[in-house]
């Protein structure tokens, strides 16, 4: 504990406050937590089972996991890692009993959806094999107005949304809640290359699919 | 291990490794070595930095109020 990084220790300072509030009957705190974890567990859980419908029950059972579970939490993992697991364990069963067995590779995607198109760099037989043919654009000249509004969101939650579901997992906890890559190994059991290769195909489409946006009517350039 | 200067493509494919910092000291050199003299590759890394940024802006979906009530319920036996 004492080696532990100072982000690391700050962290599970405030968790332990946390916790110890959850303990108390500390509704807002109860309320806060749920509050911030509803909609990503919901879509952990969905990666695993049939339905939406399914998802929810499996989110709803999993919360009351964590309140019967709350005094027996010894804090081995961070209070979040804990939950997750209990929501991916619940989600793996159910699928399990609904007869939904998804192999890895079809959860994690393929080859064949690489996000990276090799067509965007030159050949073997061309002045720089493996440069670019075409700068990517430079999106520092976009109106921030125009990066963080509305639709340039909604256009990235679609992205996210279509991913092989591991990748959208993934993705989520890293870059939606800004989980460190130890909680997300952890909270999914991936191995160290599993979750970088996950993220790195994740983060990949979703920029290409920002830049198929973002360019959209910048054609007089 | 070569020294030959990385490829753009090279770069691309190993980017999520740089900005997560799980490249041996040598190759992470070979990484800005290239990208110091790379408009595109630092457009592109440009591009993935931004890409996380906008991402971190997105709010997952709301509890609906029902299993909202149900949870604050099954909190409140639990504390009693």
């Amino acid at each position: 504990m004492t080696d532990a990084p100072l982000k690391e220790r700050t962290a599970s300072a405030e968790e332990a406050e946390l916790i110890a509030r959850l303990r108390n009957g500390d509704e807002r705190a109860f309320e806060a937590l749920v509050g911030r974890h509803y909609g990503t567990m919901l879509a952990v859980a969905r990666t695993y089972v049939g339905s939406r419908s399914v998802a929810e029950e499996v989110v709803q059972e999993a919360w009351l996991g964590i309140v019967k579970g709350l005094d027996r939490f010894e804090g081995r993992s961070s209070l979040r890692t804990w939950m997750y697991r209990i929501v991916v364990n619940i989600a793996k069963n159910r699928g399990r009993r609904e007869g939904r067995s998804i192999p890895f590779s079809a959860l994690a995607g393929g080859n064949d959806d690489a996000p990276i198109d090799p067509e965007w760099f030159q050949g073997a037989a061309e002045r720089a094999p493996g440069g670019w043919r075409t700068f990517p654009d430079d999106w520092r000249g976009i109106p921030e107005d125009r990066l963080v509004g509305h639709e340039t969101l909604q256009r990235i939650g679609l992205a996210i949304d279509a991913l092989p579901p591991m990748q959208a997992e993934v993705l989520r906890l890293r870059d939606v809640l800004g989980w460190t890559s130890e909680e997300v190994r952890n909270a999914l059991d991936l191995s160290e290359t599993n979750q970088r290769v996950l993220l790195h195909r994740a983060r990949s489409r979703v920029r290409r699919e920002l830049d198929a946006y973002l360019s959209e009517g910048r054609d007089d350039r | 291990m070569s020294e030959r200067a990385l490829t753009c493509h090279e770069v691309v494919d190993i980017i999520t490794e740089y900005l997560e910092d799980t490249l041996s000291p040598t190759e992470r050199r070979r990484v800005e070595d290239h990208l110091a003299v790379c408009d595109g590759c630092t457009a592109y890394l440009e591009q993935m930095r931004e890409t996380i940024r906008l991402t971190g802006m997105l709010t997952e979906e709301q509890i609906p109020e029902e299993q909202k009530r149900e949870l604050l319920e099954a909190f409140r036996t639990w504390v009693a």
